[in-house]
């Protein structure tokens, strides 16, 4: 751990200065790509094992091999950074600190793909980093490193455009198919898959919509070879990762690694372990809507694919939330319930009204009205919810219910009787 | 009306996209950022604008959770209170500002300065208990914090 040295945050002063980027090989990446076949930088990604990072960790080489090669419509990239789950505050550290990777990386990817433009989509909120992007892109394009006058500067006939869109507080922009209605102007409801994206995107034509860290990862991975980065961390997910680490640790923030560390190693080392020493009730290894472990169950658990499948869980945009062992469990659960609840787009019956039980069942027995089968009500409204939506938001919704109840139970039953007065005091767990 | 800038900026949008309705959102930006929210006024303006239904700004509008369809403090305290800030304290930071302001979630104090909107998860979670402040985010709250930052609102005005 100690001598890996990050990529994607570097520590390098003023990097999101376009002349400091360019004094560290900046734009010299997508100069070199320029001289391979698209088919060649497929490849060299499909190498490197690149899994996107945006929550589905699906393989970006081969999410890049299913666009069409030949067809007479325009093509387009996406780069997604709603970044909007909670728990997850990583792609705004790239926007502030290294705006031109993420720029130099869909530059590489729109060659690789053929497309004519991209659009990156940012969430509203950061109004702030939109105007840090913007800013670094008119700087690029001041430098002739986007847009038309690139086929002059790299002498090429390759040239896209890059166009900042920005979002208006709308969780579910997100997910892939609501942010290209969102992008195209109309009601961002998700829409029915297939056809999937790389057949039917933005208007109808093929589209690619990757996450921003995903993105940034490219340039060094067509710099330093698909190998390189194929070795880094976990052999079936390998690569740097952006890990968000908050709730009760002592040091939360942002940390670059290798995937595939111990979530122990992480919380206790990296992040500092929990304040007062406290021991641990849960945790959330993915951003909110993954499922959660327990305390004791960490020892052992990686931060990977594989190893948190293995765990019960998934890594989703790696954004781990620390919960000690003085956590109100009903309360959490209320509260995610409720995000969910109000980022609902409402298009699909099980999770408009789905979520809505469920938080006002979650509000009876936080507020100590619960009656003792609410959980399984509860457990039963989650599972006719899960897998029966358009999108994933329903599983988002779904799973935080769904498996607290299945693994903390105790603990809940526990809350609910404490709650109803029923006990005076909290017994340990 | 948007003025001679605000129409260049309009157009520069506009080219963004091989739609006129893409342009929506963006427009909608710049009228929120003129007129504070967005009016039934507003949006039939809007579609003018950019020659598209009323019906589609309107639905555009009322989705999203950051165009206001009602007037709201020139500061407007967003402050979020999902898991992680609530874990760190979001509490305090709501009851700090209602200390201080009077104000709870959805209200204004009565000379429009502040309104106190309760935010779900702004992507600051490393910097838990926070809130933004228009577009400036503030992480690491303390009572003190918040009430430095609170004094120095009131005393610009």
């Amino acid at each position: 751990m100690s001598e890996y040295q990050p990529v994607l945050l570097p520590n390098i002063p003023d990097l999101h200065r376009i002349d400091v980027y360019e004094q560290h090989g900046g734009y010299g990446r997508i100069r070199a790509a320029l001289g391979m076949t698209p088919e060649q930088i497929i490849d060299v990604v499909k190498v490197s094992g690149l899994r996107g990072r945006g929550g589905a960790a699906f393989p970006t080489g081969l999410k890049w091999s299913f666009m069409p090669k030949s067809t007479d419509k325009p093509k387009y990239l996406c780069v997604n950074g709603d970044e909007s789950e909670p728990g997850s505050f990583k792609d705004r550290q790239i926007f502030e600190f290294n705006p031109h990777l993420m720029i130099e990386g869909t530059l590489i990817a729109g060659y690789a793909l053929g497309i004519t433009a991209a659009y990156i989509y940012i969430r509203g909120e950061y109004e702030a980093w939109v105007q840090m992007v913007e800013k670094a892109l008119a700087d690029a394009y001041e430098r002739a490193y986007v847009g038309d006058r690139m086929k002059e500067r790299f002498g090429t006939d390759f040239s896209c455009d890059i166009y900042v869109h920005r979002g208006a507080g709308a969780y579910i922009c997100g997910e892939e198919s609501s942010l290209m209605n969102s992008i195209e102007g109309i009601r961002p409801y998700p829409r029915v898959k297939p056809p999937f994206p790389a057949q039917h995107g933005l208007w109808g034509c093929p589209t690619t919509i990757n996450n921003v860290e995903t993105i940034s990862c490219v340039p060094h991975i067509l710099e330093k070879g698909g190998e390189w980065y194929a070795s880094i961390g976990a052999q079936s997910h390998p690569g740097p990762i952006l890990y968000g680490i908050s709730g009760h640790v002592n040091k939360p923030g942002v940390y670059e690694l290798p995937t595939g560390m111990l979530l122990t190693e992480l919380i206790y080392d990296v992040a500092g372990g929990v304040p007062g020493n406290k021991k641990i009730k849960l945790v959330i290894p993915g951003g909110s809507s993954m499922p959660p472990l327990r305390g004791e169950q960490l020892e052992g658990v990686r931060m990977d694919s594989d190893s948190l499948k293995a765990a019960g869980s998934a890594i989703g945009t790696a954004g781990i939330i620390v919960m000690d062992e003085d956590t109100n469990l009903t309360r959490i659960l209320t509260r995610i319930t409720h995000f969910y609840k109000v980022e609902s787009c409402g298009q699909c019956t099980p999770c408009r009204e789905g979520t809505g039980w469920m938080l006002k069942v979650l509000h009876r027995l936080e507020h100590g009205q619960g009656r003792s089968e609410d959980l399984d009500l509860l457990h039963s409204v989650a599972c006719n919810i899960d897998g029966n939506t358009v999108c994933a938001l329903g599983e988002a919704a779904a799973w935080p219910v769904k498996f607290t109840i299945e693994r903390f139970r105790t603990e809940l039953e526990e809350e609910l009787a404490v709650a109803a007065g029923l006990r005076s005091v909290s017994i340990p767990t | 009306m948007f003025s001679e800038e605000e129409l260049q900026k309009v157009q520069e949008i506009r080219s963004h996209y091989p739609t006129n309705l893409a342009a929506v959102m963006g427009v909608l930006h710049i009228a929120q950022d003129k007129w504070g929210y967005i009016s039934e006024e507003t949006i039939r303006y809007v579609a003018g604008v950019l020659d598209i239904p009323e019906e589609n700004v309107l639905g555009v509008v009322t989705f999203y959770e950051m165009y206001h369809q009602h007037p709201v403090g020139k500061y407007t305290l967003h402050v979020c209170t999902n898991v992680s800030c609530m874990l760190c304290g979001s509490d305090m930071v709501l009851k700090t500002i209602a200390d201080k302001i009077g104000c709870g979630i959805g209200e204004m104090t009565e000379d429009g300065l502040f309104s106190v909107h309760e935010a779900e998860c702004l992507g600051a979670c490393g910097g838990a208990p926070m809130m933004s402040v228009n577009k400036t985010y503030h992480e690491h709250l303390t009572p003190e914090k918040i009430n430095a930052i609170l004094d120095e609102l009131k005393a610009k005005g």
